[in-house]
């Protein structure tokens, strides 16, 4: 038997209430909601902000293939840390997650794990060679109930065969993830293009590359009336055009990483390897434009992008390191400090932007659900007031290649629940009493 | 004084000045019978060398070795480098065999960067050439060779004088370690190409931008000539060999533009009939080959100076690698 009572937590960063919970549901919300009950597990929620459980859209877990990078149990332990409670675990593993197999595996792990819902996305063409559709609509029907496809680290730069997958998807209400980047024009790309990469000599990857994507693909989501879902969107220009497709009315959602709404093209003056990514860190005129599209709501949702790399990957000359950056445990305080503390965000939108419109996105129906009585407990519970240094060993990923090591943060996730359960209590992990038999 | 040199930009003018003082009193040395000075005996030089550059190595080389230093020449071609040693494993090799300093060639930007930041190496970080980024020597050299024939004084700069640098700016270390060093030394720099080779940003250099040669020459008092690749053709960088010789390759009408007192220059290695016709290569005018001369006398310097009882003992401290 598992209920328990929040005392006093700032609903949506709100007036303090009362949230009480049982065998995973919420059964009562509200100011004085927990005076009527006893013999609940108590937390006190003085001071905290409840939310709920954060979705992500864009985890890469590794598993298959990459297990010393992470496995789908570290990431969910990493999820659940940053306060999540669904991650979208993308398809580029070895192999590729682009049959109804693989992604029943990985969906299969999330579940034994117990830490978070991990939905699996698939491929949307075999082995990401962007030549021929996977099987979509098997991984449609499998147990994993892929909704999400996406051939993400590579575009799906083919037109035809781009147009072709956004039709195919509306068969089961899926949606195509694109990770726009025109292959042509970024061939050995090492950084964002602009005066810095020409005067440290790395090959520049260009707004327009990604910019000339997008605009294609929301043309052709109007053409054929699909909805599209644009990854990772990191330039000025990118915000401009997706603007501009919903003032059309076409049906195009969009993501920006926490990354891209902190970081900017110069830390890569000194070439550590650390703040190499895809796609790159822009200038700072660019970190603006994108703080400003999400605080309209042009950007739809914040989704992390952890990518997880091996130290050996990362400590080496640039041009041979992975791009990628880990970014779970990371993303609210980035969230906070970027969106919240300026006054861009209530904390109302960040639980649009990374709970509810994410499982929207992905159609998972039974996350980012509101805080209501009858909805299913998951549950995170954050300090707003607290802030930490960041220290990249002190992660429950199997990677460490965090590029905010050494920042001060603001904001502590203090508990997660999902369905009623705790994931983290006292900012720390919990061991799932799952009968699979998890070990710590 | 700086303990490594990564970039022309590292160099206030003092700093470049004293180099090139250093190097005039150290070209005499070179015309001794006993080419050898004993001032870094019992230091250890690593010629760590990731892409293969026989000229810059032997320049490197020699200037160790004039000043009694131990060499070592550590190629990746046929060693661990190329069976997947990594660059830190290489240099902490290299830190337990004692490297003083390690010369550093490598085809990935910013690799003597990493080397130095990282701390995998308490040696001086000499960069010999970073992929498409920077080859500070060299810059010292073309300054110096200029100074030998346009100022002809020691504790000067090169103030007023007009550099045009010709080619592909695009993927040459040489122009960018050039126009960082030229502009601490008050010259004017021109860099002239195709608009496919000059970098992005390039209006923010401290440099003026031209695609027409023709009309750079007239006031040059140095211009100095880009190795081109074939290659980049293939790459739509422009049409043709053909071509490109016609518009941007100097020859011997070009030649004759240019101010009398003006000299030619080259990094090397040279594509004859390509960015320079074989009558300029060996014209009278041409310094080219005095810029290899000048090169071992500029690499002695700056190995004097980094490891030179100027700059202090560099093995003081005691900080672990892990």
């Amino acid at each position: 038997m598992s209920s328990y009572v929040i005392r006093g937590a700032r609903l949506l960063g709100n007036d303090p209430v009362d949230i009480v919970f049982a065998d995973g549901v919420i059964t009562a919300v509200g100011p004085g909601a927990a005076a009527e009950v006893s013999g609940h597990d108590e937390i006190d929620g003085t001071g905290l902000v409840a939310l709920p459980g954060l979705v992500d859209l864009h985890t890469h877990v590794r598993e298959p293939g990459r297990e010393d990078a992470e496995t789908v149990l570290t990431g969910s332990r990493a999820a659940a840390r940053g306060g999540f409670t669904c991650v979208h675990a993308m398809a580029n593993t070895e192999p590729v997650a682009d049959t109804a197999g693989v992604v029943e595996q990985v969906w299969r792990l999330g579940r034994e794990g117990g830490y978070c819902d991990v939905q699996p996305v698939g491929a949307v063409t075999v082995g990401l060679q962007g030549s021929q559709l996977a099987e979509l609509g098997a991984m449609a029907d499998s147990a994993a109930g892929v909704r999400v496809f996406s051939d993400d680290g590579k575009c799906v730069s083919d037109a035809v065969l781009m147009r072709r997958a956004l039709e195919y998807v509306k068969a089961f209400d899926g949606v195509v993830a694109q990770h726009a980047q025109e292959p042509r024009l970024t061939e050995g790309a090492q950084m964002n293009e602009g005066p810095l990469s020409g005067e440290l000599g790395l090959v520049g990857w260009p707004a327009v590359a990604e910019e000339a994507i997008i605009a294609r693909d929301v043309l052709l989501a109007e053409h054929v009336g699909s909805r599209l879902h644009v990854c990772h969107l990191s330039t000025r220009g990118s915000v401009e055009i997706v603007r501009w497709a919903k003032s059309r009315g076409i049906d195009v959602t969009a993501e920006v990483t926490p990354h891209h709404l902190l970081l900017s093209d110069d830390l890569v003056r000194g070439y550590d390897p650390i703040y190499k990514v895809n796609p790159p860190l822009r200038s700072n005129d660019d970190v603006e434009a994108v703080r400003e599209g999400l605080a309209d709501g042009t950007i739809d949702i914040v989704a992390t992008d952890h990518a997880p790399h091996p130290m050996e990957d990362k400590e080496c000359e640039w041009s041979a390191a992975a791009f990628g950056m880990i970014g779970l445990e990371t993303a609210l305080s980035v969230v906070q400090q970027t969106m919240v503390d300026t006054g861009r965000l209530t904390w109302e939108q960040v639980a649009a932007a990374m709970s509810t419109r994410p499982a929207s996105i992905g159609r998972v129906t039974n996350q980012g659900r509101p805080l209501a009585v009858g909805e299913p407990a998951n549950i995170v519970l954050v300090d707003p007031a607290a802030s930490r240094t960041i220290d990249a060993r002190d992660t429950a990923s199997l990677s460490r290649n965090t590029p905010y090591a050494g920042l001060t943060l603001p904001g502590t996730v203090v508990a997660t629940f999902l369905r009623g359960r705790p994931t983290v209590r006292d900012g720390e992990l919990v061991t799932p009493l799952s009968k699979e038999g998890v070990s710590a | 004084m700086i303990t490594n040199l990564l970039s022309a930009g590292d160099l206030d003018r003092t700093d470049a000045i004293r180099i090139l003082d250093t190097a005039e009193e150290l070209l005499g040395v070179a015309s001794r019978p006993i080419k050898k000075l004993p001032t870094l005996r019992g230091r250890t030089v690593v010629n760590l060398f990731f892409e293969d550059s026989t000229r810059t190595r032997i320049s490197f080389e020699a200037a160790a070795k004039r000043l009694s230093a131990d060499v070592i020449n550590f190629s990746a071609k046929g060693s661990s480098v190329s069976k997947g040693e990594s660059l830190k494993d290489t240099a902490l090799t290299l830190q337990a065999m004692g490297a003083d300093a390690v010369i550093i060639r490598h085809h990935s930007s910013g690799a003597p960067h990493r080397l130095a930041q990282a701390r995998w190496t308490k040696g001086a970080v000499i960069n010999a050439g970073d992929g498409t980024h920077e080859h500070p020597t060299q810059a010292l050299l073309d300054a110096f060779t200029m100074r030998r024939h346009l100022v002809e004084s020691t504790g000067t700069d090169l103030a007023g004088k007009n550099v045009t640098i010709v080619g592909d700016v695009l993927h040459s270390r040489v122009a960018r370690s050039n126009a960082l060093l030229l502009h601490t030394l008050g010259a004017h720099v021109t860099l002239v190409a195709p608009p496919t080779l000059l970098p992005v940003g390039v209006e923010h250099w401290p440099v003026e931008t031209s695609y027409d040669l023709d009309a750079s020459l007239e006031k040059a008092d140095a211009v100095m000539m880009l190795r081109v690749q074939a290659e980049r053709m293939n790459a739509s960088y422009f049409p043709s060999a053909r071509e490109y010789s016609r518009r941007y390759g100097l020859d011997t009408a070009r030649l004759g533009r240019l101010p009398s007192h003006a000299i030619v220059m080259h990094p090397g290695p040279m594509n004859r009939g390509m960015e320079i016709t074989a009558d300029v290569a060996d014209h009278v005018r041409s310094v080219i080959v005095e810029q290899v001369t000048n090169g071992v006398a500029v690499r002695m310097a700056v190995l004097y100076l980094l490891l030179g009882g100027a700059s202090g003992e560099p093995e003081a401290s005691e900080e672990g690698t892990s």
